[in-house]
């Protein structure tokens, strides 16, 4: 470091350094922010894997398969929150996805502009409603609803009550109801990442399609929807991952109880519900272990699901650029 | 329904692409026709079926709720069980408090790790880093509540607000991440390219041009994450928990409206319900008006272009 008399060209030298070196901190600062969010991430996934570990050292494998939940003694298995889970989320895809697929087509294709953005925006506000606000309608709403008139038409009118999916009393509080309130909670999300990929699909297409003299909705069918499915496919799997997650509307309608049955008129337990519900009643650390693995659990699944996702939808739209 | 003719137009084609059912071919027009009536009603007729929900939800939100909803619901605490009346002065200002805590960890976060994204758009920690925002995004929000359970609660033994607060920062980090990103990529590129050019450094220009920019869509963009996360009720379950009583402190329990709305509803008393959906009522009218008011603030500014 030898000292040099300053010339004015060096004094240009420093500023640009100074500058310079603003540029390098503000790269530093917006990359640091950038990696809080794999960093949480990875936080996330470690504080639940270390509150569940106690539970699944004690019951290893077992505690997924196992039915028996006995907090009195001891004993943890998470079978019918799995259960639970899994049906209340297919019956919310099957009833979601044929009316958020038939919305986005209306929106892409058949809307007349000055319907189109009001509609669009209030599928859009669906999945601006809190949670617990679709458990409240839920609850004192939607299920005695469901009661009185949908499950007593099922049984008697259709005579569907022998059939083991619709057997047994129907109390209210159900595996339907909550299949029921999560479809309107995870359409909006399928219908929005549809109308997103259907726009991504190409004008040639659509236009080869009416050039051979297919129909608007052959065109759709023959030409539009197969260019998309791959897409439309990730807002279902989309849809599937916040249904599996969701948890307060689900605890309030769905009867929290620890059964397998089949009918979907019986109460049952998600992994979610599960443990909101139990959390605050938990007194043994084993309790309170099992819950969390629980948790993990849903962690898991919910991260696999996700990727599935948003690499189908990434793969589709990117076609927009091509 | 607009465009619809243009069946007429293909009458002539589709009866020579279908050489063999010439003798039919009329007949096939015709259902052909039906069949596209037919599933364009039925599209029409899904929209119409996925906006009654919300419909509903609003009228009996305004049928049960609105009687509820006065001076006291907001000046009042919370009465016990079974005594009609009674506010929740104290859940309005615990949200407020969890959420002002919330978006003071949310917002630069998510503002700088969008403008990252935004600037190094296809570097591979980008790309990376886009994608890890989608999946913390998808998250159940139950799962962020152990989350600052076992990082906050557990090792000092009591739940708090701050815990809470944690839990619901970690939930607005991606949408504010993902808007900031949207409305920055708006900015022309011809902006950015005038402030170098005037000799600008780069980080004056992101800051001091881009950023101001795009800020009203970010504010917005923020605004509605505010509100997304304001409604949330499962990852304060056990982290910010609820208090009967008055409380502000950053270290303790705290009340919020979510929660006290949770409570009364799974309660079996009539008075309890009226309160449920007086409180409800209060948080939509709150998530719709920062909905609606986002909505209009980003068409006003960028939306005239395209659709």
């Amino acid at each position: 470091m030898r000292p040099r008399p300053a010339t004015v060209a060096d004094r240009g030298a420093l500023r640009i350094d100074a500058s310079l070196s603003g540029d390098r901190v503000y790269r530093w600062v917006t990359t640091g922010f950038a990696l809080v969010i794999p960093i949480l991430l990875a936080m996330i996934g470690w504080a639940v894997f270390r509150a569940g570990w106690p539970a699944f050292r004690h019951f290893g494998v077992a505690f997924f398969t196992e039915s028996d939940w006995d907090p009195v003694n001891g004993r943890f298995g998470a079978a019918p929150a799995v259960y639970g889970t899994i049906v209340s989320s297919a019956i919310a895809i099957v009833l979601a996805t044929p009316l958020a697929v038939g919305v986005a087509i209306f929106l892409s294709e058949f809307a007349p502009r000055r319907v189109r953005q009001p509609v669009a925006f209030l599928v859009d506000l669906l999945a601006a409603i809190p949670s617990v606000v679709y458990g409240l309608w839920g609850i004192l709403v939607l299920v005695p609803f469901l009661r009185e008139h949908v499950m007593s038409f099922i049984s008697d009118t259709l005579h569907l009550g022998g059939t083991p999916l619709f057997a047994g009393p129907a109390y209210g509080p159900s595996m339907l109801a909550a299949g029921c309130i999560l479809a309107i909670m995870i359409l909006p999300y399928i219908s929005a990442v549809t109308r997103e990929v259907l726009l991504a699909v190409p004008r040639s297409q659509r236009e080869a399609a009416l050039a051979l003299g297919a129909t608007r909705w052959e065109m759709i069918w023959d030409a539009v929807l197969p260019y998309a499915r791959s897409g439309i496919v990730g807002g279902v799997i989309l849809g599937l991952g916040r249904a599996l997650g969701e948890t307060m509307a689900v605890t309030m309608v769905i009867g929290n109880a620890h059964d397998i049955s089949a009918s979907l008129f019986a109460p049952g337990y998600t992994m979610a519900s599960l443990i909101a519900n139990e959390f605050s009643e938990a007194t043994n650390d084993l309790h309170v272990s099992a819950l969390m693995a629980v948790g993990a659990g849903l962690f898991i699944v919910t991260v696999i699901v996700n990727a599935i996702a948003r690499w189908l939808v990434w793969r589709t739209a990117r076609g927009q650029g091509a | 329904m607009a465009g619809l003719a243009h069946g007429a137009g293909a009458r002539g084609v589709s009866s020579s692409v279908r050489p063999g059912r010439r003798g039919g071919a009329q007949g096939a027009l015709t259902r052909r026709r039906f069949v596209n009536r037919l599933m364009i009603a039925l599209t029409c007729a899904a929209a119409l079926i996925a906006t009654l929900p919300l419909v509903l939800i609003l009228v009996h939100l305004l049928r049960l709720g609105a009687g509820a909803v006065d001076w006291t619901f907001f000046t009042r605490m919370p009465v016990p069980a079974g005594e009609p009346g009674g506010g929740m002065a104290n859940a309005i200002a615990g949200t407020a408090i969890i959420v002002a805590m919330a978006s003071l960890i949310g917002l630069p976060v998510g503002v700088g790790a969008g403008l990252y994204l935004a600037e190094r758009r296809s570097a591979r920690l980008a790309t990376s880093v886009r994608f890890l925002s989608d999946v913390l995004n998808g998250l159940p929000s139950i799962v962020l509540g152990i989350f600052a359970w076992q990082l906050l609660v557990r090792p000092f033994k009591h739940f708090s607000a701050l815990a809470g607060a944690v839990a619901l920062a970690a939930m607005m980090i991606p949408l504010v991440t993902r808007t900031t990103e949207e409305m920055i990529r708006l900015v022309p590129v011809a902006t950015r390219e005038a402030a170098l050019a005037l000799g600008y450094t780069k980080w004056r220009t992101s800051l001091d041009i881009v950023l101001r920019t795009a800020l009203p869509g970010i504010v917005t963009g923020s605004l509605v994450a505010v509100a997304r996360i304001a409604g949330e009720t499962a990852p304060l379950l056990f982290t910010a928990l609820g208090n009967q009583f008055w409380s502000l402190s950053a270290t303790r329990p705290i009340a919020a409206l979510p929660l006290q709305i949770y409570t009364y509803a799974i309660s079996p008393y009539d008075d309890q319900h009226a309160q449920a959906w007086a409180g409800a009522l209060v948080l939509i009218g709150l998530v719709l008006v920062i909905s609606v008011a986002a909505r209009f603030a980003t068409r006003s500014r960028f939306g005239r272009g395209g659709d």
